[in-house]
């Protein structure tokens, strides 16, 4: 099976044999992979029906899930990571999930477009409009991203909930890095993956 | 009248008997020395019997599950949208039994059943019977039929407790526990409607404490009366609305208290087909069993400890629209699976059916049965 860079990226920094909690999972391709070469268990959590045949045709195992709605049926410290790909811009309070996702998981994996992009910068200097670009294809009023956020942003708000960050890469939407995006990478990176643990434990 | 049967119906079937002469010790404290039970078997048992699937039935249906008795039958079994060639339990790959339970009226031994003891029907004499009773005949069923390990145990409300209960009672004998729009325990309201349902029967001046067979009579409007009540129950607001609204039988209001609206029309006839084709005294029986289903209750009301030692791996459904067992009911299920780190799939199928959508052929619903039941190694 081919693996999405981003996704070949976060199963580097998952130890073998971990308990994992996969949030809006998709057709289940990150967890299927980790419990093919990594020996990983878990759950993918979903909302979209056709993603959870999906998930269920792979041997996944899947909870329909809202997101938007906690993750109260998880008990405190009960997975080693707590995984989201993509999805944090679309939740209705970003700051709470994240608070969620690390006292159901010693540690997470997180992953986001950067709206501090030069692209996005660009657009709303000089045309004074939202950006559309191949990292944001959708117009503001139809978008499910509806809280982007800068890595500045982030790392300020990781900071305000006493959340350490472990690692980060930052790449293009082919997801390549390049010497430019690590000296600057609020400028010129489109994906940012951080590696998050709480430091209130 | 039937000219060919459709091609994805497992066709003319016909329903089998065990008589078992083991006595059974029942929950309520009572033993019956023998009892028989009456079942129908879909589909071919492999050689390693490991292809064996067990459906268990919901409150008002039996063991005919699937096809057809005659040519001349008016309609299949009860879950034949989901039993036969290629359905979501594929005859083809699984033998499928579907017993009718202790208590029934269908053919298993049940309060219409004549007592040897004193060679009249039992009637309201009948011992009550729990689900976890049920689970230990169906166990016995198994047996008989050669059957160690089912690949999986099914069954959607009442016969979703069914399933459950197995993974709990028998934690090795199942591979794969399928539970459908069912709940851990009942609610108050649950129990309320099922009491309003026995006092419309238990009153009916027909009833005569449960002894009607012996005056030739049946408790006909208390039994209607309990099955109007209980179908409001498994339709939801929208699926009223879309099928009835407001819609009058002759087109105008005629300020009596006559069947006027095309909602009351269907209720009546809902209720007077079920007197024709329930005993009463097995209604009451099956309300009852519903009531006291409560797994949690011996592990000091956690439900994540009574599935502690489950085995089987879940599939989990419920409906949006179902507010008898609403989807919430079904996430209690998922959440203890899930404080013990056990295998399970949680779907939340979208319909506007009510309780009833396990037995329409709602397509993602179907999809996400069949794609499940696909990955069940034999």
């Amino acid at each position: 099976m081919e693996l999405r860079t981003d996704l070949a990226l976060i199963s580097e920094w998952i130890v073998k044999g971990t308990h994992v909690l996969d949030l809006g999972c998709g057709n289940g391709a990150l967890l299927a992979y980790l419990r093919d070469k990594r020996t990983v268990t878990g759950y993918g959590l979903e909302i979209d029906d056709d993603n959870i045949i999906s998930c269920i045709k792979a041997g996944i195992n899947v909870i329909h899930t809202d997101l938007n709605q906690g993750l109260s049926d998880f008990a405190d410290d009960s997975f080693d990571y707590v995984i989201m790909t993509q999805a944090i811009q679309s939740i209705h309070r970003p700051d709470l999930l994240l608070l969620e996702m690390l006292r159901v998981g010693r540690q997470s994996i997180i992953t986001f477009p950067n709206f501090g992009h030069w692209n996005a910068r660009l657009s709303l200097f000089f045309k004074g409009v939202m950006p559309i670009s191949r990292t944001f294809p959708t117009e503001w009023y139809s978008t499910e991203n509806i809280h982007l956020c800068s890595l500045h942003d982030f790392e300020k708000l990781c900071v305000t909930l006493d959340i350490e960050i472990l690692q980060r890469a930052v790449v293009d939407t082919t997801h390549h890095s390049s010497w430019f995006m690590r000296l600057m990478p609020n400028l010129f990176g489109e994906i940012a993956t951080y590696h998050l643990r709480s430091k209130l434990i | 009248m039937l000219d060919v049967l459709p091609p994805d119906s497992i066709g003319l079937v016909e329903p089998k008997f065990h008589t078992f002469d083991s006595p059974i010790a029942l929950d309520c404290g009572r033993i019956l020395p023998r009892y028989k039970l009456i079942y129908e078997t879909y589909g071919n048992l492999n050689k390693e019997s490991s292809n064996a699937i067990l459906v268990c039935h919901a409150l008002s249906s039996d063991h005919h599950a699937a096809g057809y008795h005659t040519l001349q039958d008016k309609k299949p079994g009860w879950w034949e949208t989901c039993i036969g060639p290629g359905k979501p339990i594929d005859t083809n790959r699984f033998f499928v039994v579907s017993p009718n339970n202790l208590g029934g009226c269908k053919g298993s031994t049940g309060p219409t059943s004549i007592n040897p003891d004193t060679n009249k029907p039992y009637g309201p004499d009948f011992p009550i019977v729990t689900v976890h009773d049920w689970v230990k005949t169906q166990a016995r069923l198994g047996d008989i039929l050669g059957i160690s390990q089912w690949a999986a145990v099914i069954g959607g409300s009442l016969g979703g407790m069914q399933a459950l209960q197995w993974a709990i009672d028998y934690p090795k004998q199942l591979r794969h526990c399928v539970v459908i729009a069912a709940a851990p325990r009942l609610t108050a309201q649950n129990i309320a409607f099922n009491e309003v349902a026995r006092q419309a029967i238990l009153n009916d001046p027909e009833f005569y404490a449960g002894h009607y067979y012996q005056h030739n009579a049946i408790p006909r409007q208390g039994l209607m009366l309990a099955r109007m009540l209980g179908h409001i129950t498994y339709l939801s607001d929208t699926a009223m609305r879309k099928k009835f609204g407001r819609d009058l039988r002759e087109g105008k209001i005629n300020f009596g208290f006559d069947v006027e609206f095309q909602v009351e029309s269907y209720l009546r006839y809902q209720g007077m087909s079920f007197v024709d084709r329930f005993d009463a005294n097995t209604y009451l029986l099956m309300t009852k069993a519903l009531d006291y289903f409560d797994p949690a209750y011996k592990f000091d009301d956690n439900l994540a400890k009574a599935l502690a030692q489950v085995y089987a791996k879940f599939l989990v459904i419920s409906f949006t629209s179902d507010w008898r067992f609403s989807p919430a009911r079904s996430r209690e299920i998922v959440k203890a699976l899930l404080a013990n780190k056990k295998l399970v799939s949680y779907a939340e199928i979208k319909a506007h059916d009510g309780h009833d959508a396990f037995l329409m052929p709602i397509q993602k619903y179907l999809q996400t049965f069949k794609m499940y039941m696909q990955q069940i190694e034999l």
